[in-house]
């Protein structure tokens, strides 16, 4: 049994003590906060991902929490998308009346409980780093509160959320009862022969449900669109990101972990959940007209394309998922600054159709919508196609021979409703230009557009760094 | 007389499971009923959980269901605080009215 060793996990507890600290900060002041709260918890963000860079490695809170190279990667990939979002969301919730302090500090609590998840070394700390995420999230979706949608999306995700975790949790308790542990180590021993008792499997099949509902796989998708569709942009922006890339990173440590053993088992199950998620994810979102809700459909598919290089079980494989939820956030996070700049006179846009035009009247924006939508398609030399290069390469090279087919066909069927958008904003006759966007969209469409251009230029550190994290888990 | 053993609790706990989520997929009414069978299938991971704690000699066990119990309240609370907001913009709670999201 490992010491306390809390010192650990300096960078969740300053984020916690931090979000504590700006909450009081927040609720004092007589007038709004929402501006100055949100800086203040950017910097919180840009201060844990340096303690996270210096972070040790080992266990602490006796086998809880395990921080290694894995956990890091994952940290620093979700805090980088936290403290982008919630740029997104400065301009916009104030002019959409909802610029309210308590939104950024929900998303701190919200990053904070990603924290947790990802450094989880025990089913007991995921289920706490899940729920802190979880909570955060439901009260976010419903954020903008006199929005019949907004509360609608909010509840929707509440219950099935709720499900979820039902599920999830007793997956646990048979797992613990069947395994006689809780704790990832001693797990992955008891399981270590390769044999499972049909308790343990079904434990184990319950925990997998109760994770893809969080990454959205099919068949447990069906809250997406409806959640993306209602909630605001940012907030859009928020769930499609980091959360996403958090979930994977655990379905990842627990799958290769604990139940690496049992990998003939998960195999089939994230198997069937792939070929899923990319034939939904294609062919789904191609009569969608709302821009939010083709994106819900959108992420579905890359999940399932995340979730190929998981079936696969190898350590190529679970390299190619760490690359391809880097280079998938940076590329959605590029098209959601996007979406949030689209407003009219002062009216925030959602259809497909009012991007028409916007190729003449905004040229840059276009372009760089442009390139995100190439990316998203996978067309070379843009960052989203080697993103799906790698989980190609590692479903060719495990045999799975359908699955690679399968996201192949699939790809190419996506492509058509990229390219529509591409089409609608260089071809269509537009109507009026859009409102001038504020800067901070700028910056962060530029600065991820510009990665996703030029990352075939340096692609080696990224691929290195999720080579040693996944060596981490493993190995 | 018939001793109880492990598995009648199982049994309890995995009909409570699934009444729950019947609770949760049958019902045409309203969402309070939502919110109590999500207690429910909490309550039955709980049972689940005390049970092989008491069989396996090993607390952990009941630590989980401390913890479950905790995040169980909190659930409840912001649940509670999402149907109000509901109720104000749309002036009712029936599952079958929560459908302006279609697509």
């Amino acid at each position: 049994m490992s010491p306390m060793n809390w010192t650990l996990a300096t960078p969740e507890i300053f984020l916690g003590i931090a979000g504590l600290l700006i909450l009081a900060g927040g609720v004092i002041p007589k007038k709004e906060t929402f501006f100055p709260v949100s800086m203040a918890v950017i910097g919180a963000f840009v201060v844990t991902a340096v303690l996270v860079l210096g972070q040790g490695e080992g266990t602490a809170f006796l086998g809880q929490y395990v921080s290694d190279a894995f956990s890091r990667f994952a940290k620093v990939l979700i805090l980088l998308g936290a403290a982008l979002t919630l740029v997104l969301a400065l301009d916009f919730n104030e002019k959409a009346g909802i610029g309210r302090f308590e939104y950024a500090v929900l998303m701190l609590f919200a990053t904070m409980g990603m924290l947790v998840m990802v450094s989880a070394n025990d089913l007991m700390s995921l289920y706490i780093g899940l729920e802190l995420l979880s909570l955060s999230l439901y009260v976010i979706a419903a954020f903008d509160r006199d929005n019949p949608r907004s509360a609608e999306a909010g509840l929707k995700y509440f219950v099935l959320g709720a499900l979820a975790s039902g599920l999830l949790l007793y997956g646990s308790s048979l797992v613990y009862g069947f395994a006689g542990s809780t704790n990832f180590d001693r797990l992955a021993d008891a399981l270590g022969g390769g044999t499972a008792s049909l308790g343990l499997v079904v434990g184990l099949v319950f925990v997998l449900a109760g994770l893809c509902f969080k990454i959205s796989a099919v068949p447990f998708h069906m809250w997406t669109p409806d959640v993306y569709e209602g909630a605001p942009t940012p907030v859009t922006a928020f769930f499609a990101t980091a959360p996403k890339v958090a979930a994977i990173a655990l379905l990842m440590r627990v799958l290769a972990g604990p139940f690496g053993d049992l990998a003939a088992q998960w195999s089939q199950v994230i198997w069937v959940a792939s070929v899923g998620s990319m034939l939904l994810g294609a062919f789904a979102a191609i009569g969608q007209r709302n821009i939010k809700r083709l994106m819900a459909y959108s992420s579905i598919g890359h999940v399932g394309y995340a979730l190929m290089g998981l079936a696969v079980a190898s350590e190529v494989g679970f390299r190619g998922v760490l690359v391809y939820m880097a280079i998938y956030m940076v590329t959605s996070i590029g098209t959601f600054a996007v979406l949030v700049a689209m407003r009219r006179n002062g009216r925030s846009l959602e259809q497909v159709d009012d991007l028409a035009g916007i190729g003449r009247t905004d040229p840059a924006m276009a372009m760089w919508m442009a390139v995100f939508m190439f990316s998203m398609a996978g067309i070379p030399p843009l960052a989203g196609f080697f993103g799906k290069l790698y989980v190609f390469l590692a479903a060719v090279q495990g045999g799975y021979w359908v699955l690679a087919a399968v996201g192949i066909g699939t790809s190419v069927v996506a492509t058509y409703y990229y390219l529509r958008i591409v089409k609608v904003m260089y071809f269509d006759a537009g109507t009026a230009p859009l409102d001038a966007r504020p800067a901070g969209l700028t910056v962060v469409m530029t600065a991820t557009g510009v990665v996703t251009v030029l990352f075939f230029l340096f692609p080696a550190p990224i691929i290195a760094a999720a080579q040693v994290a996944v060596a981490a888990i493993a190995g | 007389m018939l001793a109880i053993g492990l598995s009648h609790y199982l049994t309890v706990g995995a009909i409570l499971f699934v009444l729950g989520i019947l609770g949760i997929f049958l019902n045409r009414k309203n969402i309070i009923v939502i919110l109590m069978s999500v207690e429910l299938i909490l309550l039955s991971v709980n049972l689940n959980l005390v049970a092989f704690s008491a069989q396996l000699g090993d607390l952990t066990g009941q630590i989980f269901a401390m913890f479950i119990l905790t995040v169980a309240a909190a659930e409840a609370a912001i649940g509670l605080a999402i149907v109000v907001i509901h109720f104000r913009n749309r002036g009712t709670i029936e599952v079958d009215d929560v459908s302006t999201l279609r697509g």
